[in-house]
């Protein structure tokens, strides 16, 4: 069993822990920034203080993702190197250029205008703290739209020669980076993560109105977020089902581990609920199924046939439970979240949003379901992508780094240990600052003397200040 | 070898990102590793306020500088990554606990010692490993076919830890010089003490550094002193001479701005020697930018892109420090 941990085992599951933490950032400041972008936009047209108290409450915790997001991010940046330095060489030439245009189109321009976003308030005019807060906004999307093009064509590769090096040399950019399958995860992805957001907000906002129903702050933006959760959810069930299209497409054997069919049906194929996927006999155990409703969703045909896993050499197989579980997961989330979108539109026809403690439980208890969804939709495809890198031209197994397996052990744990401390304190805090309600006169960033540059800190003169809500604590 | 192509024309810019990440993060780097020196309480404060509205921007530079190496010298980035991987993998782990304590510290006003404590050891152990990074591929890196042949502590010599120490010491330097000119009262003039101190440090690690690569191997000796290059390349140390005393004698009529230029001045000279000694070798002593160079039409497409963005990005990067310009005190915000 010991041997099985070999050294490519390590480094995948090195690579799968690190980029799944830190997916979970950009997730989240993608949407929030969004947000942010709206609420600041909402109080210089209208004026009305709560969306400046949101919007100073909600940067707080803007800050400390964004934060944890570099962090996390740089380790990704250098893990191509370190780990997978064969996939480097290889596939560089176009991944590399992507990643490269992700820099510096996307990064610079959030942490440029993220320090004057976060403590310029009153050092800056209010049209020009505006244009940062929609600098760091667009950043967010720009950097999707580049990292998801390096990870599509990763997907689906298209537009490239190969050198006598083994390299990936490209010769159409234009194709590179819209390939196939970019356009559905880019809308799939970005759904996600306003999808993400708009459950987190949504979940602070019930938790408040469960305490203290009259809450302005509270009522803004828990009606808000089911607001965008009734719009985004249909929308991206319809997005989901059309990259599922795509995928069978491109990548006919990832959507038959996502759906458990180790059989070819030539005539309809059943959709199959639950089941315990069994690799090693090629079927699936305690499987609850409905007969010829798979080829009904992917064919849009009762009987039309659809391969199956038979139809592939064992070899070519990613790892069927954890795909189809992973999907399962995510697949669940997503008809939760719209069923609590229907509720929330109930609520609001009926004029009773900020009334039935049941919503707002419900709503509650969504509230880290985006992240839960996100995660398993990013499991799906990544390791329904498996045992390639690059799709049917470069294997995992043929990608990674001449390193020792007692090498990549010790770095995995050691990334493991520091990412439980230092994000679980990262998300404590996170849930603390939540805890607090949103309250008039919202503290915000900027504190203390307008003129005195930076920092994060309370004034030490007033040391009360330091636990108060949404103040230095 | 051609005179300026493509992959010449990438070594300057990802030069160059080096460059701006060593000067830009080194300061940010180096408050960190004053830490110690730094009493609790409103000079910590302070000397953490300069640079919280900045330090993420110039950490970016360091991901440009390895997204950069990626895309335009694949083969490199790959071998030297993998090469160098327990230095790597600390300086990353370093990095995280130095760059979240800059919100927990405020976070956790209970907890603020164990974050400071994070930020000052996460911002030693960053600056120690990047030394010793530069100081093993200076020493080379084995490599056989298209991939790193050596072991995997390799990188473990008295010359790294030395180039280690010597970094350390740099960013320090930098760090207190731009301290001296952010700050007033007591955290500026203990910033003049320390300033003498790891000035003197530095002048005396450059030299270290400086005497102890030719010996390295005899592609560097002959760079330094083959007639008549020496001619050109004994401008370098006659420069440092300069900017040293330039340095010493402002420190003594108490100058706010000229020691940070000075400790600039300085890094940029050592940078260009480090350059001198390597090109046209990104691994040294077999890889050149030829040999790890991506393909051309990967060089043309990101050249676009650097062309128009890259001063871009120092035009609003520099319109984001003139918004923070001036002293800055302990009482910012949150």
């Amino acid at each position: 069993m010991l041997e099985a941990f070999d050294a490519t085992l390590l480094a995948r599951l090195q690579f799968a822990f690190t980029v799944s933490f830190h997916f979970i950032f950009p997730s989240f400041t993608i949407g929030l920034a969004s947000y942010l972008a709206v609420l600041e936009a909402l109080w210089l047209w209208t004026g009305r203080s709560v969306y400046l108290d949101l919007f100073k409450y909600w940067l707080k915790i803007f800050a400390l993702v964004f934060g944890m997001g570099v962090v996390s991010g740089i380790v990704m940046a250098y893990q191509f190197g370190t780990n997978w330095s064969v996939f480097s060489d290889k596939a560089g030439p176009i991944v590399g250029p992507l990643m490269a245009y992700e820099v510096m189109t996307a990064f610079f321009l959030e942490a440029g205008f993220l320090g004057v976003m976060l403590f310029g308030m009153n050092r800056v005019g209010r049209g020009l703290h505006f244009a940062a807060t929609l600098a760091v906004a667009v950043g967010t999307f720009i950097s999707a739209f580049w990292i998801l093009s390096a990870n599509s064509w990763m997907q689906t590769p298209v537009g490239y020669t190969i050198n006598q090096g083994g390299q990936f040399v490209p010769v159409d950019w234009l194709a590179i980076v819209f390939n196939p399958s970019f356009p559905y995860r880019l809308v799939h992805t970005v759904f996600a993560a306003y999808l993400t957001t708009a459950l987190a907000v949504g979940a602070v906002g019930a938790w408040h109105l469960l305490r203290e129903r009259a809450n302005e702050g509270a009522r803004v933006m828990f009606s808000m977020a089911m607001g965008m959760i009734t719009v985004v959810a249909p929308l991206q069930i319809l997005a989901g089902d059309q990259h599922g299209l795509n995928t069978l497409e491109h990548q006919p054997v990832k959507v038959m581990a996502m759906e458990g069919h180790f059989k070819s049906y030539p005539d309809g194929a059943p959709l199959v609920l639950f089941g315990w996927p069994d690799e090693a006999a090629g079927k699936n155990l305690f499987a609850v199924e409905i007969p010829k409703a798979s080829s009904l969703i992917l064919k849009h045909s009762l009987d039309a046939p659809l391969k199956g896993l038979d139809s592939v050499e064992r070899k070519e197989w990613p790892p069927v439970a954890i795909v189809f579980w992973a999907f399962r997961i995510m697949v669940g989330l997503g008809m939760a979240m719209l069923a609590l979108a229907a509720f929330s539109l109930l609520a609001r026809v009926r004029h009773r949003l900020y009334e039935w403690k049941l919503l707002h439980l419900l709503a509650l208890v969504m509230g880290p379901m985006g992240f839960v969804a996100v995660i398993a939709g990013w499991v799906t495809t990544e390791v329904g992508r498996q045992p390639y890198t690059v799709h049917g031209l470069l294997r995992t197994a043929d990608s990674v780094s001449p390193l020792q397996a007692p090498a990549v052990a010790a770095s995995l744990l050691a990334f493991v240990v520091v990412y439980f401390i230092v994000f679980g304190a990262g998300v404590f805090y996170i849930l603390r600052l939540m805890s607090h309600s949103p309250h008039r006169g919202e503290e915000g960033p900027e504190r203390g003397q307008p003129v005195r540059a930076a920092g994060i800190t309370p004034a030490p003169a007033v040391p009360d200040a330091l636990g108060s809500p949404g103040g230095g604590a | 070898m051609p005179a300026f192509d493509l992959p010449t024309i990438w070594a300057f810019i990802i030069a160059f990102a080096i460059f701006a990440y060593v000067v830009m993060d080194g300061f940010d780097l180096g408050i960190g590793i004053l830490f110690s020196w730094i009493p609790p309480g409103r000079e910590r404060d302070t000397a953490m306020n300069t640079i919280a509205p900045v330090w993420d921007g110039n950490e970016t530079w360091l991901v440009l500088g390895g997204g950069g190496l990626m895309a335009a010298f694949p083969l490199a980035y790959g071998t030297i990554l993998s090469a160098l991987y327990a230095p790597i993998v600390a300086m990353l782990l370093a990095l995280i606990f130095r760059g979240v304590a800059f919100e927990f510290r405020w976070r956790d006003p209970r907890h603020r010692a164990w974050w400071d404590i994070a930020f000052s050891v996460g911002s030693i152990a960053a600056a120690f490993a990047q030394g010793v990074t530069l100081g093993a591929l200076l020493q080379g890196i084995a490599v056989k076919g298209r991939t790193y042949a050596g072991g995997w502590f390799d990188w473990l010599q008295p010359f790294t830890v030395l180039v280690g120490v010597s970094l350390v010491c740099g960013y320090a330097l930098l760090g207190s010089t731009w301290l001296i000119m952010k700050s007033e009262g007591t955290l500026q003039v203990r910033c003049y003490r320390l300033a003498v101190g790891l000035g003197i440090g530095t002048i005396v690690a450059i030299g270290a550094v400086s005497a102890a690569t030719p010996f390295l191997s005899d592609v560097y000796w002959q760079r330094w002193f083959a007639w008549p290059q020496v001619l050109f390349t004994a401008q370098v140390p006659l420069l440092v001479a300069i900017a040293t005393v330039v340095f010493f004698t402002s420190l003594k009529r108490r100058h706010h701005y000229t020691p940070f230029l000075m400790a600039l001045l300085v890094f940029t000279l050592s940078l260009a020697g480090l350059g001198i000694s390597l090109f046209p070798y990104v691994v040294p002593p077999s890889m050149t930018i030829w040999d790890a160079a991506a393909p051309a039409a990967s060089l043309k497409f990101m050249l676009v892109g650097a062309v128009v963005i890259v001063p871009i990005i120092l035009a609003y990067t520099g319109y984001s420090y003139w918004v923070f310009r001036g002293k800055t005190g302990p009482e910012g915000y949150h």
